[in-house]
């Protein structure tokens, strides 16, 4: 095994293909659209070179500036969210009777597409017949919100089915982490009378603290590029009231033909997500390892 | 054993390599466009899918067998997408150079980047073998570009409001033929608790529709159009006027509840559900209350309609129409097969004329002669307006550049929302046109 490691030859041979798939799939596209950003192009015509205007344009956007808050507020929601299925997670790998079945109860909703899933909280949410409403009416409200239309509503309402839809996904990291910690650790503790309250705040979460970190850019870059549910269930209306960065930038590409600027805000998705990306993993840096041995 | 493997091997090779040489055979075919009896394959992309447009999908399907019997060195292949689905394939499929041999477009602001693109090949030498005369007078100009055409239409389409009977005649209502009668009937059934019209304003050009009518109706037919091209301006007393009935209408009540988080389809089907009296949309819905089968006959039989109402002291007459034509046929510029797709189109269109019509209920944009056919009443009553219209405004979101109906189309949403009011409504519109102008 080590003889093959030092074979530069074999090196290449097992790192260069995929190498040159994500170049060619990532970073030339990256580039590409770097420089559609430059133009002023409908996505048919003729190519126009502008330089920066796009970037002055976005500056002043304020529909973009609204976009971005939107998924800042997502992002959020997100981290938020992470907590409490942490606590879930820390539940599920103790002992308790019925683990594995709730595992797979929570799991469910991340093999759903997403379509389906929009399209199963559009009915939910449905102004007259949805269940929502329905249920809202029985308990003797007379006039329940219009969750999609009202605009003051409605960015919360698309929240809940995402943070829903990634549920299973983050509690299986977290099941997943939390199993591994080795049960001498644990078993250890407890003889030294800790309680479950100390035993979650003190053992295990400083121990799988690398997989929660990584969790939460997961969660901050994966929300600030949400797009899909939000695309099916209001398209970012009304009015925008439900724009997110990926929905206007797609709007802005393909409803408005305007394939320069629309490359300008994925462009700048993608400096937001690096900047980020950067900031978390700086801000929560440590030096010490885990070392379970 | 190994030996047997051998052989195994040997016979996948050459399996192999003539799959290759099939392929490859294939493509060239595809590539020749003379008519010397090679086989070509035309792609046809439309968007009638079985599901949801069965009558029109059926149509396309016999036309399609009766097209490749006529030749039999053309196959046609078709995709089918549902309506904006399909919008949004066309761009991207046109944003890399691989539209289909013959596809369908919608005519003014959305042909005209393609035009620009050199996408589309100009349909005039076909026109002009016979088939012009066929087409409604006017129809045919709202696919040209610099007096050239790129499309030709296959339907015609106008905006009756479409209404239940049974509901009407339970509240003793009348179809209204003034804006005031319609306010009335919009009180009663909101008194009843019954919702008057079913509106999907997630799709917002439906909401556009109830905007252009009463723009029309209290401006006469030309203020928005001029607005649109310029010559006015939407700060016009009559278009803001417009801007605050449909605020009015709002605060009636008189549409179903949500409807600015429902999509055009989820209130068709309360309209279809008889939870809601009134549904003003394309006569493209027309088989669903004549002859489509899968829609019960009882309810069939209790959708009429009535002309949207004149207002007092406006300029509109009730015979001018929200409307156009809709969809139109397409041959790609860059087609392999060009001769074959314009043939195609030119059969399509011949053909669709009388089957549209018969097997469909649509109206289609060459001229029908309805005395020798069998028609719905509801058809025939729709077919005798349209040859009574003194106008037809064509929809505000084809008419504008895509920058321009965006906006248009969002400025909708928050009018029916009671976020803007009628006269930042009016400011904004000129400001998203004056700014596309710059461009």
């Amino acid at each position: 095994m080590n003889k093959m490691m030092s074979d530069k030859k074999v090196i290449a041979l097992y790192v260069l293909p995929p190498l040159l798939l994500i170049v060619a799939l990532v970073y030339i596209p990256i580039i590409m659209t770097g420089y559609y950003s430059l133009t002023q192009w409908d996505g048919i015509g003729q190519m126009k070179f502008i330089g920066l205007d796009n970037y002055k344009e976005l500056i002043k956007d304020e529909m973009f500036w609204k976009s971005v808050y939107h998924s800042f507020l997502l992002a959020v929601f997100s981290v938020i969210s992470l907590l409490g299925y942490l606590a879930v997670s820390l539940v599920l790998a103790g002992k308790i009777k019925g683990a594995n079945l709730l595992r797979k109860i929570y799991l469910i909703p991340m093999l759903l597409s997403s379509v389906a899933i929009g399209q199963l909280w559009l009915r939910i949410y449905h102004p007259s017949n949805g269940m929502l409403n329905h249920f809202l009416t029985f308990l003797g409200i007379e006039n329940p919100p219009n969750w999609l239309a009202d605009p003051s509503i409605v960015l919360y309402a698309v929240f809940i089915p995402i943070i829903w839809q990634y549920a299973g996904f983050y509690i299986l990291i977290y099941y997943a982490a939390l199993k591994s910690i080795p049960t001498s650790i644990i078993e250890a503790a407890i003889i030294d009378g800790a309680n479950p309250l100390q035993l979650a705040y003190k053992i295990k979460i400083p121990l799988i603290l690398g997989v929660i970190k990584v969790t939460i850019v997961l969660a901050v870059v994966g929300s600030l590029k949400y797009f899909d549910l939000i695309y099916v269930m209001t398209d970012g209306g009304p009015n925008g009231a439900s724009e997110v960065i990926a929905s206007y930038m797609y709007h802005k590409a393909f409803r408005s033909f305007n394939f320069g600027y629309g490359s300008t805000i994925a462009f700048f998705l993608l400096l937001i997500c690096v900047v980020v990306t950067w900031l978390i993993r700086k801000f929560t840096k440590s030096n010490e390892e885990v070392q379970y041995y | 054993m190994l030996k047997k493997a051998h052989s195994l091997l040997c016979i996948m090779i050459i399996i192999f390599a003539l799959v290759l040489t099939g392929c490859s055979g294939t493509a060239n075919e595809g590539a020749s466009s003379s008519g010397n009896g090679k086989k070509v394959t035309i792609t046809f992309m439309h968007l009638w899918p079985a599901g949801s447009s069965k009558q029109q999908n059926m149509i396309v399907n016999e036309i399609i067998k009766e097209f490749e019997e006529q030749n039999p060195n053309v196959t046609v292949k078709q995709e089918v997408l549902e309506n904006e689905q399909y919008k949004n394939k066309l761009k991207v499929l046109a944003a890399s150079n691989e539209l289909p041999d013959v596809g369908m477009t919608w005519a003014a602001g959305f042909l005209e980047p393609y035009v620009k693109g050199n996408l589309f090949a100009p349909l005039d030498d076909i026109l002009n073998s016979g088939l012009k005369d066929k087409f409604v007078a006017g129809t045919t100009e709202a696919y040209a570009v610099n007096n050239k055409t790129y499309a030709l239409p296959l339907e015609l389409n106008i905006t009756p409001v479409y209404y239940n009977k049974e509901i009407f005649s339970k509240y003793h209502l009348e179809p209204p033929k003034t804006y005031e009668d319609f306010k009335n009937i919009v009180q009663t059934l909101v008194k009843n608790g019954v919702a008057p019209i079913a509106l999907g304003n997630k799709d917002r050009w439906t909401g556009s529709l109830w905007y252009m009518y009463l723009a029309d109706r209290i401006g006469g037919a030309d203020t928005l159009k001029n607005a649109i091209n310029d010559n006015g301006t939407f700060e016009d007393p009559s278009l803001i006027k417009a801007a605050e009935e449909v605020q009015h209408l709002v605060k009636m009540k008189a549409f179903i509840k949500g409807f600015n988080g429902l999509s055009n389809d989820e209130a068709k089907s309360e309209f279809m559900n008889e939870k809601a009296a009134m549904y003003l949309m394309g006569t493209w819905e027309l088989p669903n209350f004549t002859t489509n089968e899968e829609v019960p006959k009882e309810f069939r039989d209790k959708v009429g309609f009535f002309k949207f109402p004149v207002v007092d002291g406006g300029k509109g007459n009730a015979d001018s129409w929200v409307g156009g034509p809709g969809v139109g046929l397409f041959v790609s510029e860059n087609s392999k097969a060009k001769e074959e797709a314009k043939k195609f189109v030119k059969f399509f269109i011949e053909k669709w004329g009388e089957q549209s019509v018969t097997k469909a209920g649509v109206i289609p944009a060459t001229k029908v002669d309805t005395a020798k056919i069998d028609l719905p009443q509801l058809y025939i009553d729709v077919l005798n307006e349209l040859n009574k219209a003194s106008n037809i405004t064509l929809f505000a979101d084809v008419q504008m550049n895509p920058e321009a109906a965006q906006t248009h189309l969002n400025l909708i949403q928050s009018l029916f929302g009671e976020e803007v009011t009628p006269k930042d409504f009016a400011k904004q519109h000129e400001e998203a046109l004056a700014k596309t102008k710059e461009k």
